[in-house]
């Protein structure tokens, strides 16, 4: 089974390219397969490319669902998570 | 929302003279003056904003494509230019690979949600590999605009 992990955008400024950078990077850590949805829509994106990342349009309030499968899932997982939760190190 | 909206009256360069990161970023800002989508008095502050913007990170995501972009209190809604470069600019991109495609964002300050629905927008046709294919092979101004008016047609449903 995946690990699934929700986390709510928090910064004001919401995920734009920058945060997106920082997701796509820390998710590029992990070789699990990882893809993040906004829990009011039903598609899914590739959380490893950036342009796929800004598609989400997640403003600040917006709950992201974070899935991984694989070997480092529940690591891969609940590190995004964190950076949303901590506003991707934004004020 | 519809590209199409958003590049209407044209900032649009089909081939750009600029072949360096900066120079991109002017001739687009250029595009934008001389088609009366910005006052000619603001390429000057606009290419600091959006510079400084390029050297917190290069916004040449991959795949041949740039949305070099700032948010500023010089524009009151969103400001598109699109640029092409059939040669290819060296933009620093994540993949280290050359610029073929350029859009050039401006929002409004203090408006993060409409800035997001823009991004949207265009990275849901940039991440199309049939929408950058067409584009790379686009050599007038008139295909552009084709192209991007068949993806809001699509993107509609």
């Amino acid at each position: 089974m995946p690990t699934r992990v929700e986390a709510t955008v928090d910064n004001p400024l919401g995920l734009h390219a920058r945060p997106a950078m920082l997701l796509a990077q820390k998710a590029a850590e992990y070789s699990s397969e990882i893809t993040i949805g906004r829990k009011d829509r039903e598609d899914t994106v590739d959380a490893k490319s950036i342009m796929h990342l800004l598609m989400l349009a997640a403003t600040q309030g917006t709950t992201l669902e974070i899935t991984a499968e694989g070997a480092d899932e529940s690591e891969a997982a609940h590190a995004l998570a964190e950076l949303v939760r901590t506003r991707f190190e934004e004020d | 929302m519809h590209l199409t909206k958003l590049v209407e009256d044209g900032a649009v360069v089909a081939s750009l003279n600029a072949s360096e990161r900066g120079p991109v970023v002017r001739e687009l800002l250029e595009s934008l003056a001389a088609a009366g989508r910005i006052d000619d008095s603001l390429v000057d502050p606009l290419h600091n904003a959006v510079m400084k913007r390029e050297r917190k990170g290069s916004t040449g995501f991959g795949h041949g494509v740039a949305v070099p972009h700032a948010k500023s209190d010089m524009v009151d809604n969103i400001r598109i230019a699109v640029g092409l470069s059939p040669d290819g600019v060296e933009f620093n991109a994540l993949d280290r690979q050359p610029v073929f495609a350029f859009f050039l964002l401006l929002s409004p300050e203090g408006e993060p949600d409409l800035h997001l629905d823009a991004m949207e927008t265009v990275f849901g046709r940039l991440s199309d590999d049939g929408f950058r294919r067409f584009l790379r092979q686009a050599d007038s101004v008139e295909d552009v605009m084709t192209l991007i008016s068949e993806s809001d047609a699509a993107s509609s449903g």
